[in-house]
């Protein structure tokens, strides 16, 4: 019963949160309430017996992905407003439309293959015997190694992608090993028009 | 008394077709991303919930793995935005249209 009462309380909260975060004029603000979301994901994903993804969604959602979002607004400073022109006629209303449908969609997905009302959820204590950490652990190191040794690969380009995309453009200013007589500047052209050029 | 799968199957659909609308009206780029990860958290609401239903942790590890391919494109696209913004001094999408005809 205290699980029914927490679901009804999270979920229009977690819904209410998304679309508010749709409603924001505020970038600062969007990210706050996609916070929120975060959390009461975390608390749905506790209720469905995995106190793993319940850590790792606040840790890694919550704090390291949000807080790179917050350094980003901040970083670029805040637009006050986001435009209402619309340069394909019409999109808002497209939009909407497509997101009632998809919406209609899942939801009749949803009751035709789970079914809303249906009670028989299996007993999980039995797969999470000696804890979920460890039960995830061995399933993660087992069969699932060799994608999780991927995505370590996965995470190191990534790493370096982001580096090279955010690193400034080479600095223009003559440094203190140019010869000072400008001889060398002879045989190829300066720094500044290279980066005019490109 | 348990809450049915099904419920949070809803709520999930809910969230992913609300990142969807983010996605399709905004024209915050920084609001568009945060849209797309709000995507990704509905989808991974429905793999544990699936997970929980089929009553093994299948669902939880491909959740899992979903985090970190979202941390990994968080990071890419957010130096794409700054990237952006150093050209375009603009975080709206429809600034970049170089490519539009």
């Amino acid at each position: 019963m205290g699980q029914l009462v927490l679901f009804w309380v999270i979920a229009p909260l977690s819904i209410l949160s998304a679309g508010a975060m749709l409603l924001a004029r505020n970038v600062v603000h969007a990210a706050l309430l996609l916070i929120v979301n975060f959390f009461t994901l975390a608390v749905f994903f506790l209720m469905l017996g995995s106190p793993f993804l319940f850590v790792v969604q606040i840790i890694v959602y919550a704090g390291a992905i949000m807080v790179l979002f917050l350094f980003v607004i901040m970083l670029l400073g805040v637009e006050p407003e986001d435009s209402l022109y619309e340069r394909i006629k019409a999109q808002r209303i497209l939009s909407i439309l497509v997101g009632l449908g998809l919406a209609l969609e899942l939801f009749f997905a949803v009751r035709l293959g789970v079914g809303l009302n249906r009670g028989n959820i299996p007993d999980f204590s039995r797969v999470n015997r000696g804890g979920n950490i460890q039960a995830l652990a061995r399933i993660l190191f087992g069969p699932y190694f060799f994608p999780f040794e991927l995505t370590s690969i996965l995470l190191i380009v990534a790493a370096i992608g982001a580096m090279l995309h955010g690193r400034r453009q080479i600095a223009t200013e003559e440094t203190i090993d140019l010869p000072a007589d400008g001889a060398q500047e002879l045989d190829e052209p300066p720094l500044q028009e290279l980066e005019t050029a490109r | 008394m348990r809450t049915p799968i099904g419920w949070y199957l809803v709520v999930s659909g809910i969230l992913f077709t609300l990142g969807t609308l983010g996605v399709l009206v905004r024209r915050n780029a920084l609001v568009i991303f945060m849209s797309v990860e709000l995507q990704l958290n509905g989808v991974n609401l429905a793999l544990v919930a699936f997970s929980r239903q089929q009553g093994n942790l299948n669902g939880q590890v491909l959740a899992f793995f979903s985090m970190a391919v979202a941390a990994a494109e968080v990071v890419v696209g957010l130096a794409i935005i700054v990237s952006l913004y150093r050209k375009r001094r603009s975080t709206n999408v429809d600034d970049a249209s170089l490519l539009r005809w």
